[in-house]
């Protein structure tokens, strides 16, 4: 019994806490947003993969070196790195509670993401005008599959933005716009980071094949 | 109040902003002006634009989505490392397996079966 006792005097002082705390408002929404990216990630990784496997699979169609205009895609690159380092000016002008120019920033932002959008629609109607259409090949399926999943991220960030701004220009910089602000801002660079590997693996690589 | 609140919260200043725009200019004009004007051998040409992507990638993660180990007590960037994991076997994988089976299921000549 004298053994025991330590033990029992232990378990007396150890208690549980079953009551959930009390947490600030938004506290877990920047980990959770993130989180949501990593799986979107795996979304563009498996279309990423798709592509590597059946870009070769021309079915005697057009090929990369036949559609491609780098040109107009170092154009398009060059419209979404601006949109990001704006939408960086944006950011910074919120952190100085500078509403106006917060906005206008995420303005500028919002034309570079249309004119991103303008481009690439102008290219994939270039493309099936050439008959060069998702059907013609599984190198064509692949490819509008993974550029129109990206393309289709920008539209509905552009989408996102336009909301932000109507919410900012009701309510101003509380707390809520911020936090929604800072959540597009992970979303807006995400997609400038998948451009890069799609640059890269779809039109530059495939300029080598 | 609200700067208090947010004061451990990732932020990048203009400094960051800018060094990371400048970084990713260089490393996509590189790129670019490689494939258009073929200075170097195709294999090359290959290896150094998947490098400046990679490089331009992590350029992207530091300076734009201001990633480092201690935001969210490093949860975040366990969540990105486990990604990485996922993606690099996903595609590697990918890869590995469909180049073999393109190559075991090739169309061969008849007497192929016969060779040593």
């Amino acid at each position: 019994m004298t053994i025991q006792s330590p033990l029992v005097a232990a378990a007396e002082v150890r208690f549980y806490d079953l009551d959930e705390h009390d947490h600030a408002e938004g506290h877990s929404t920047m980990l959770g947003f993130w989180i949501y990216l990593m799986s979107d990630c795996l979304i563009f990784a498996i279309l990423f993969a798709c592509y590597a496997v059946l870009g070769g699979n021309l079915a005697a169609g057009p090929g990369p070196k036949d559609l491609f205009d780098l040109p107009l895609v170092a154009l398009n690159t060059a419209m979404l790195l601006f949109s990001s380092i704006t939408y960086g000016f944006a950011m910074l002008a919120m952190r100085q509670d500078r509403l106006r120019q917060t906005q206008a920033w995420l303005a500028v932002t919002g034309l570079f993401g249309a004119a991103f959008l303008a481009i690439e629609l102008y290219e994939f109607q270039h493309l099936i005008h050439l008959g060069a259409t998702p059907q013609r090949s599984a190198f064509l399926s692949a490819f509008f599959t993974l550029v129109g999943t990206h393309g289709l991220h920008v539209t509905f960030g552009t989408i996102w933005l336009v909301t932000l701004m109507v919410q900012l220009g009701r309510n101003g910089l509380i707390q809520a716009n911020r936090r929604r602000l800072m959540c597009l801002s992970l979303f807006w660079h995400f997609l400038d980071v998948i451009w890069i590997g799609v640059f890269t693996f779809v039109y530059l690589m495939g300029m080598l094949r | 109040m609200s700067h208090e609140i947010h004061a451990d919260e990732p932020h990048g200043s203009m400094r960051d902003y800018t060094i990371g725009f400048l970084l990713s200019v260089v490393l996509t004009a590189i790129p670019f002006w490689l494939v258009m004007e073929r200075p170097l051998a195709d294999g090359v040409t290959a290896a150094v634009i998947l490098a400046f992507a990679a490089m331009q990638m992590v350029v992207h993660m530091i300076y734009f989505l201001h990633m480092n180990g201690r935001v969210e007590g490093g949860w975040t960037m366990m969540a990105l490392l486990f990604t990485i994991i996922i993606v690099v076997i996903m595609l590697a994988g990918s890869l590995w397996v469909m180049y073999h089976l393109n190559h075991n299921m090739m169309p061969m000549p008849h007497d192929m079966s016969q060779m040593p």
